[in-house]
């Protein structure tokens, strides 16, 4: 019994991290637009090109924060929960 | 004359060994201290000791240790650099120390624009502190700001000069700057004002560690590949993948090389930004103005 309750908690931590990391879509399709318009901009003006690629840069790792709230979140399951419910759950057998 | 150049290049070694030795040594006691296997596992920082306190013991970990390390090393280099300045005759060092000042100045003052002259010595030392940090990986130390502690520490930093700077029209325009469009929405400006400091540590310290979780599962898988394809082998070719050689130096240069150091310059760059648009300055200036006609009255 108990070993089934283990292997329900870690399948569950490692199907919760699997899913938590589908928040990767979002900066992946931001940041592409992102770059697309930073090419556009310094097709049209070669000249500018510092200003917008550290902009560019920039605007990328603001956008990427929300997939990176994820991954921590993605870590946190993988490496922390299960050590932590699977003692919760022997101490509550006790 | 001789004695003197002498006396030159033997405090030029010192300096520039307080610079390396730091790093040796880290490397020393990894390899001393650190776990026998040979295996490959994603692990926290190790904890060498704790000391009993009070509140809660302190526990001294491998993130201590090598924070110190890179403080020492940067100390180094300062020293390096500033040693036998010379305004006839610069040397190449003098010109590479200059070059560093000129560019934080320049960020600092395009960033933040006026009344924060005196920021650029903190901005350098974040980016500097942030890049050696994260550049430390390169020789197989753990990395400082892989920890979120670190960069939570640096982002508390940030979060009470942001705090200060925005309180420098008094504590009432402060708390009035919490229902700025509308007094209905001071709850959403609350939770962004606290979302700055946890947004920027959970970005960096993302960032890092993602970049070595990554490398780790790659060595590890070209391992297992190896052992798939030529492990029916016999002796030590099958013990010893050799593609790892090589392999991971290529993801190195993106996730330690690229990646540690674009986020040392992000994180100069935002805490720079939060300062200077959490600053009212033009409520400043006129709040500054009106003490100063207050003033000459009284003294009429």
């Amino acid at each position: 019994m108990i070993e089934i309750a283990v292997a329900i908690i870690l399948g569950c931590c490692a199907l919760g991290a699997g899913v938590a990391m589908i928040a990767g879509i979002g900066p992946g399709i931001g940041e592409g637009n992102a770059v697309a318009k930073a090419c556009e901009a310094i097709g049209r003006q070669p000249e500018c090109k510092g200003d917008v690629t550290t902009t560019m840069l920039m605007g990328c790792a603001i956008a990427e924060t929300t997939g990176l709230y994820a991954l921590v979140i993605a870590i946190l399951l993988i490496f922390v929960a299960p050590n932590l419910f699977v003692d919760i759950l022997f101490s509550r057998i006790r | 004359m001789n004695s003197k150049n002498r006396s030159f290049a033997l405090t030029d070694a010192l300096y520039l060994s307080i610079a390396i030795v730091p790093v040796l040594f880290g490397i020393v006691l990894k390899v001393l201290t650190g776990p026998g296997n040979r295996g490959i596992s994603i692990t926290g920082a190790r904890i060498f000791f704790t000391v009993d306190f009070p509140v809660q013991p302190l526990v001294i970990t491998e993130t201590q240790i090598n924070s110190w390390l890179v403080i020492i090393t940067i100390l180094g280099l300062c020293l390096y650099l500033t040693h036998g300045l010379n305004a006839a005759h610069p040397t190449k060092r003098q010109h590479l120390a200059e070059w560093i000042v000129e560019k934080t100045r320049a960020m600092t003052s395009a960033n933040m624009g006026e009344g924060f002259e005196s920021f650029p010595p903190f901005i350098a030392a974040i980016i500097s502190l942030s890049a050696f940090s994260s550049l430390l990986s390169l020789f197989g130390l753990y990395a400082p700001t892989s920890d979120i502690n670190v960069t939570a520490g640096w982002a508390l930093g940030t979060f009470i000069l942001i705090t200060y700077y925005k309180n420098k029209c008094g504590p009432f325009h402060y708390l009035k700057s919490f229902g700025d469009p509308v007094p209905l929405l001071a709850p959403l400006n609350v939770i962004s004002e606290f979302a700055t400091p946890v947004s920027m540590a959970f970005r960096h310290y993302g960032n890092v560690l993602s970049g070595s979780v990554i490398s780790v599962l790659v060595a590890a898988g070209l391992d297992g590949l190896w052992k798939i394809i030529l492990g029916w082998l016999p002796g030590p070719v099958s013990d010893f993948a050799l593609i790892r050689i090589g392999i991971p130096a290529i993801l190195s240069i993106y996730f330690d090389l690229f990646s540690g150091c674009l986020q040392a310059y992000i994180f100069a760059m935002l805490t720079m930004l939060y300062i200077s648009s959490g600053f009212p300055r033009e409520d400043y200036q006129k709040r500054k103005e009106n003490k100063r006609t207050q003033l000459i009255r009284r003294e009429q």
